[in-house]
């Protein structure tokens, strides 16, 4: 049924819309006007939202959905039911699965499971090495053809720079983006935490800044060399920050993002071993969170995204070193990147382009932007209204955040993919 | 998430898992009460019936003899039953194992565990996850802490130098993977010493180890130079095979405490180890068996310091109300 959305303030940075404006959704869940009602336009349904934001439904660049293999943990229903309570209306999700998307059939399978629940869409991306194994290339063009919208080898390192150059020079050959985990796998050795102040303090094997630096400047000269389509994933520290931020202006073609908990939380978060703040790549300093969070606003670093990995409970009810690493943060996506907009670190049109717009231009999916024609996935949100994160009431399989008892401005009050409610009030019919 | 997991609202110690946080109120106090328990040793009955009724666990998740024998005879002159356990411990097992160990355990009504574990925070792990009237002290976790020894260190320095306020300490060898360098550390900074050092070359200093307040020192001469405690650290044989120490022979030239070395610090220097010692590695015998060393004082005074924290921890509480029907 056709929809109206009265009465909302339209932020949609993709076509520069930043203005009180109502939206006009068809009946076949495209956006028919903005503003203006189209000539003949006869809406069914409506809704008020009066008071709030209305914004295109955020893209996140990296949840894991643990299914299949882990579903223990979580399942592709339940994610995709949390993510559209938290604005999110499509995930990209990594390939490190049970078994890895490594064939076509696995990046199928997790498509159409997700097709089935109708919430969230989700676009996989395909293994870049056979079995995240870092020796043999995936089939990556057969992947593609299976709906893989890029390729990673997850937080599996590639130690053969032989191998590596290889999976670029084969995925350029393609037009294909390969997403890298940039981390020296000799400097990382066994260690869980950033090596400073804390890991000294605690007695905890540490992994050096330099880790992630070495890491980003070899595939920085391979990127350079292969001429690939390259985007770093969660970068932590300023040194690398710097490399791709000088990368960027030289003119490669990379991008990069920055997971929302590494725009909040330092090494001293840690505490005396809270196992919530184990993540990877580790919390840092505060001079490395605050040039990251410098780099998001000037746009170096064009993307915010979740990195959510839920677990259950025992996974985390272990010695630091041994929980298992990892922040269910969907439901955090949007209130944490809202609080850098509190705190003055950003504009909401730069927030909001950093959840919509620029993680759909880096998966080159068309999404994240609400101008006629554009399908309506949508997300509401109430900027004033107060609130306490509370694990009990999170919606997603897993509950492990560091961010228990966080007051938190701002709330998604509805979301909608492709015109109809998925989470919030139903509409009301037109009079 | 804070030290304040170690103490009851009233202030009174309930576990022991790191120095960090601390008072020197309660350090002194441990070193008072742990100076009561030293004529006891001497006594021909060396029991006491503090703990009578109360049941010690020695849960040990990593091989140790020495520590575990201290413990387990403080239990014991304090009239505790003891059992000694050593669970089978792979790095791969998973926490749930731990905890679980940990709930059986407790099950059988226990009042304090005394753990040691190859991971760092295992015991704060523990000491979340057990009911109000369970204990834990903390017998040395990963690199992170090792309270018990750290206070009789203090002990004994406070028995051979008295005040603590002048002295000038050198913390020397493997600070990196060292539980007993951090305690130490934290030890000597909350007691109020004029100068922490650390000595020993960059592979075996943590990063940032200057923010715990110490000055940081690779060259042996300089960093022994008119120091009125040295305290040595273990270095581990198996470190010899990394890139972190290129030999033996190379590390006793540079780092060995040597009669020569030894005539760098003040005269009334004295000569602190965690042991075992590695003769000939970083201590020369003639050193760890001269005059200066008070190394076999350190484990005499290791039962009364772990007897005491035992009496305190368990002395201040009420026993426990079961909860569960009767063994």
């Amino acid at each position: 049924m056709s929809l109206v959305i009265r009465n909302g303030y339209l932020v949609d940075p993709a076509n520069g819309v930043d203005r009180e404006a109502d939206l006009y959704i068809d009946a076949t869940g495209f956006v028919a006007g903005i503003g203006e009602k189209p000539r003949g336009f006869k809406p069914e349904q409506e809704l008020d939202a009066g008071g709030c934001i209305v914004c295109p439904g955020l893209v996140d660049l990296r949840a894991r959905l643990r299914e299949p293999g882990l579903e223990y943990k979580a399942t592709i229903e339940s994610e995709t039911a949390a993510a559209v309570t938290a604005g999110i209306t499509t995930l990209c999700c990594p390939p490190d699965t049970n078994p890895p998307v490594d064939t076509p059939a696995m990046a199928q399978l997790i498509q159409q499971r997700a097709w089935r629940y109708e919430k969230a869409f989700v676009h996989p991306l395909g293994a870049l090495t056979r079995g995240l194994a870092g020796a043999h290339l995936a089939d990556m063009a057969a992947l593609e053809e299976a709906g893989c919208v890029g390729f990673s080898n997850a937080l599996e390192p590639i130690r053969d720079t032989a191998v590596l150059r290889h999976a670029m020079e084969y995925a350029a050959s393609f037009d294909l983006t390969v997403f890298l985990h940039c981390e020296d796998p000799w400097l990382r050795g066994k260690g869980c935490v950033h090596e400073g102040e804390v890991a000294t303090r605690l007695g905890l094997p540490a992994i050096p800044d330099s880790a992630e630096r070495i890491g980003v400047s070899r595939d920085l000269a391979l990127i350079q060399q292969t001429g690939v389509r390259a985007h770093f994933c969660h970068l932590s520290s300023a040194s690398a920050v710097a490399l791709v931020t000088a990368a960027r202006e030289q003119g490669l073609p990379v991008t990069a993002d920055v997971t929302a908990h590494h725009l909040h939380l330092t090494e001293h978060d840690i505490g005396f071993f809270n196992t919530q703040c184990h993540v990877r790549p580790p919390l840092r300093s505060q001079r490395d969170r605050d040039a990251l969070r410098h780099a998001v606003a000037e746009g170096a670093i064009s993307v915010i995204c979740s990195d959510h990995e839920p677990h259950e409970p025992d996974a985390k009810l272990a010695a630091f070193i041994a929980a298992e690493p990892g922040i269910s943060a969907l439901e955090t996506l949007l209130p944490l990147t809202l609080r850098l907009v509190d705190d003055g670190s950003m504009e909401m049109g730069r927030a909001i382009s950093a959840l919509t717009s620029e993680p759909a231009a880096v998966l080159r999916i068309d999404a994240g932007h609400l101008g006629v024609g554009a399908t309506a996935d949508v997300c509401i949100f109430d900027p004033e209204a107060e609130w306490v994160l509370d694990p009990d009431q999170m919606a997603s399989r897993g509950t492990n955040t560091p961010f228990a008892g966080w007051p938190f401005r701002g709330r998604v009050i509805q979301t909608l993919v492709g015109g109809e409610v998925v989470f919030g009030p139903e509409p009301v019919r037109c009079r | 998430m804070s030290p304040g997991i170690q103490l009851t609202e009233q202030g009174n110690l309930r576990h022991l898992l790191t120095i960090e946080g601390l008072s020197s109120e309660t350090l002194l106090n441990i070193l008072d009460t742990a100076e009561s328990f030293i004529t006891l040793g001497r006594r021909e009955i060396k029991k006491v019936p503090l703990l009578r009724g109360r049941t010690v666990v020695n849960l040990f998740f990593e091989a140790s003899t020495r520590t575990r024998t201290t413990f387990e005879i403080a239990a014991k002159r304090l009239s505790a039953d003891v059992i000694n356990l050593n669970p089978t411990h792979s790095s791969t097992s998973k926490g749930e194992t731990l905890l679980d160990t940990v709930r059986t355990l407790e099950a059988m009504h226990t009042d304090l565990f005394c753990v040691r574990h190859p991971e760092s925070g295992a015991p704060h792990l523990i000491a979340r996850n057990v009911p109000d009237h369970v204990h834990i002290i903390n017998a040395g976790d990963g690199r992170h802490a090792h309270p018990t020894q750290a206070l009789l260190d203090m002990f004994t320095i406070r028995a051979h130098k008295g005040e603590f306020r002048n002295l000038r300490v050198a913390v020397v060898g493997d600070v990196l993977h060292s539980r007993v360098a951090r305690s130490q550390i934290h030890a000597l900074s909350t007691l109020g010493v004029a100068e922490i050092r650390v000595v020993g070359p960059r592979t075996l200093l943590p990063r940032e180890i200057e923010r715990l307040g110490v000055r940081v020192f690779t060259e042996m001469d300089e960093g022994l130079r008119d120091v009125d405690v040295i305290m040595m650290l273990r270095v581990q044989r198996e470190r010899m095979d990394g890139a972190q120490i290129p030999s033996e022979q190379e590390y006793f030239n540079l780092y060995g405490l040597t009669e020569e070395r030894l005539a760098l610090a003040d005269s009334g220097a004295i000569v602190m180890h965690p042991g075992p010692i590695n003769r000939g590695l970083e201590i020369d015998s003639a050193v760890a068996d001269g005059e200066r060393s008070v190394i076999l004082a350190q484990v005499t005074y290791g039962i009364a310091i772990r007897m005491a924290v035992m009496a305190i921890i368990l002395g201040g509480s009420e026993p426990r109300r079961s909860r569960l029907p009767d063994a």
